[in-house]
């Protein structure tokens, strides 16, 4: 049940060829093509609308989905829900808060797929809990009501029971909306970290461009359910291409970490 | 931009969170968070559960037209397990009011209350509906117009009994059944007919669809079979007074079966707590799950209800004073709500037999009485509903 079984990783983490999802009669998504290199951060950027969060919920296994899809090498449709659990762990973008439970449960419920649905938690899974609240430095919470705590508390507890899957793949919807500058960065940072020493595949959504440029290594922008661009934030966040797919007017500046994308009002 | 402060806490960085076993086991156990563990039933709170029910359970034999000792009655119960032979110092007669009289209704108490109070918790979670009880779904209105029905036939066939007399025709507790499930039946096929998009919400929705209709239906046939309202009324209002061991029987397979399914299924409940997508993600089936213990619960309670009529608030009070109590988690939530829905219902009969003695107040007053202003409290102190 541990960790080995997902040891033989491919070089790809996600493969998608043709991949589209049609809800209630609307194509959402259509042809999308993608690869994600193990270990990398990919981040999904696009207008409101074109389909980033339905790609997202599509690569964690939530919707019926047309084309193929592969997860570190296993087709994502022939995957058992627990085991596709294992190795791929979803940070929803308002992820539901359970009236009354403590942080500790909370993230106990990461290690569901380990646990026989009838039984109860072993100490393997206590000990995992308790090892990823001290990785994440949130032991002093352990306790605590998670409707009790703060917006970036919060959302290093959500990460804290997306890690307690211990997959290899963190799919992050709109990790940062809820929070302020400050903690935005703590928390990306953090995700890099975790990435960076645990090996672990990230793709993200953002909406904030220019910090999304700072931690992709490559990004994707979408609009009208498809694919228009991929590539290294450079080549992605272009004047050129903003304007055409968001109807923005922004100065794309350079930065040390990437571009920085400002939004500019017309003038007269 | 230099590197976040988050995690300077932090000894073993490199390291997967599903690793912790082997080598580093001793290492992390060593840093076991500050003595905060998961949620699990403690042994106090098992004991305070069977201490609740032993206490109504001995009162409930005790206390009665003819007061008797309760350490004699207790040690008549020892008695009766067997290969245990013990004289209680009861007379022969007080023996009968013991083993024959009270235990029986003491018994279908514990059981109605236990099946009821873990009922409701179930849905509850099912529902993640802290106003959800266990007649959510229609069994009410279903198992009322099942007794109706049940009821009116038997006037019509002059099957009654003596129509004044104690027992209700013991059909009745069939007809109330078959009633709950056919309620409930068509409730989730209602709630089907919305396809893919079944939420809870869509099946809560049915469920108040299938309650006002099945409700109309009664109401209609007491105003055409006039003379079966108070024994109608009588049924609705619960009662546990015709209760011998033929009841306790009826009950117990229904209990024993359903209250293991759902007690197994507790852990889920929390899983669930986090919403279908959410709990997919996880590797739960939450449809699969609702749909299990939907039947479960059902089951349960229409078998609680047949034999006790309908009996409120203890599926909501019960479970909700738990969680006051001993936390959210559905893991300790539904255990206890078991053991203290028993004692509370057993407890409750009691008052409802010795209030007014020799009268009879129905039960499900009792259990009203105490339990809308408790509601009351639960409306003004829950954070979210």
């Amino acid at each position: 049940m541990l960790p080995q079984e997902n040891g033989r990783l491919g070089p790809h983490a996600v493969s998608v060829r043709g991949a589209g999802v049609i809800l209630d009669g609307n194509q959402i998504i259509a042809g999308i093509d993608l690869d994600v290199a193990t270990g990398e951060w990919l981040t999904i950027i696009g207008p409101n609308g074109a389909g980033k969060s339905t790609l997202l919920r599509t690569l964690g296994g939530l919707l019926p989905f047309a084309g193929d899809i592969e997860l570190f090498g296993t087709p994502l449709g022939r995957m058992r829900r627990r085991d596709r659990a294992r190795l791929v762990a979803s940070v929803a973008q308002d992820p539901v808060v359970p009236p009354g439970m403590a942080v500790v449960d909370y993230v106990l419920l990461g290690r569901t797929p380990y646990i026989p649905v009838l039984a109860g938690e072993s100490a393997v899974d206590r000990d995992a809990v308790a090892e990823v609240l001290v990785r994440l430095d949130l032991e002093r919470f352990a306790g605590r009501r998670l409707e009790s705590l703060s917006g970036g508390e919060r959302q290093r507890v959500f990460l804290a029971r997306a890690l307690a899957q211990g997959a290899n793949l963190l799919l992050l919807d709109e990790p940062t909306s809820a929070l302020d500058i400050g903690h935005q960065q703590d928390v990306l940072e953090l995700v890099d970290k975790l990435r960076r020493d645990g090996g672990l595949t990230v793709i993200a959504t953002m909406h904030d461009l220019s910090i999304a440029g700072e931690y992709a290594q490559r990004m994707v922008l979408m609009a009208g359910g498809r694919v228009v661009a991929a590539g290294r934030p450079r080549d992605v966040l272009t004047q050129d291409m903003l304007a055409l797919h968001y109807q923005a007017r922004v100065r794309v500046i350079d930065g040390e970490q990437g571009p920085l994308v400002v939004p500019v009002r017309a003038g007269d | 931009m230099g590197e976040a402060p988050l995690s300077d806490g932090e000894a073993a960085p490199a390291t997967r969170a599903e690793a912790p076993a082997g080598t580093r086991g001793g290492d992390v156990r060593a840093r076991r968070v500050s003595g905060v563990e998961p949620a699990r039933l403690r042994v106090r709170w098992i004991a305070a559960g069977v201490a609740a029910v032993l206490v109504a359970l001995i009162a409930g034999l005790a206390l009665g037209p003819v007061g008797l000792n309760p350490g004699g009655v207790f040690i008549e119960l020892l008695d009766l397990i067997p290969g245990v032979s013990l004289h209680s110092g009861l007379s022969p007669s007080e023996q009968a009011i013991v083993t024959q009289l009270r235990l029986p209704r003491v018994c279908l108490g514990l059981l109605v209350g236990a099946m009821l109070a873990l009922a409701g918790g179930c849905y509850q979670g099912v529902f993640r509906n802290p106003l959800a009880d266990p007649y959510l779904l229609g069994i009410a209105a279903g198992a009322g117009l099942g007794a109706t029905l049940g009821i009116i036939g038997g006037h019509a066939f002059e099957l009654l009994p003596g129509a004044g007399g104690s027992g209700t025709p013991i059909y009745v507790p069939f007809a109330a059944f078959a009633g709950a499930l056919v309620a409930v039946t068509l409730t989730y096929a209602l709630g089907a007919a919305g396809g893919s998009a079944r939420t809870p919400a869509v099946l809560v929705l049915a469920g108040v669809a299938v309650t006002a209709f099945l409700t109309a239906g009664q109401t209609y046939l007491q105003q055409r079979y006039v003379e079966t309202i108070r024994e109608v009324y009588t049924w609705i209002m619960g009662r546990l007074t015709t209760a011998g061991w033929h009841d306790v029987l009826l009950v117990l397979p229904f209990a024993v079966v359903t209250g293991a399914v759902m007690l197994a299924y507790r852990r889920q409940l929390d899983v669930m707590s986090v919403g279908d997508a959410e709990a997919e993600s996880l590797g739960a089936h939450p449809r699969r799950t609702r749909l299990v213990l939907v039947i479960a619960a059902s089951l349960g309670t229409a078998a609680a209800v047949s034999v006790s009529g309908l009996i409120g608030f203890v599926g909501i009070i019960v479970p909700h004073t738990v969680r006051l109590m001993a936390g959210s988690s559905y893991r300790v939530i539904l255990p206890l709500s078991a053991m203290f829905g028993a004692a509370f219902l057993a407890l409750a009969d009691l008052g409802a037999r010795t209030l007014t003695a020799p009268d009879e107040i129905p039960i499900g007053v009792v259990t009203a009485f105490f339990g809308a202003p408790f509601f009351i409290v639960i409306l003004r102190t829950s954070r979210r509903l």
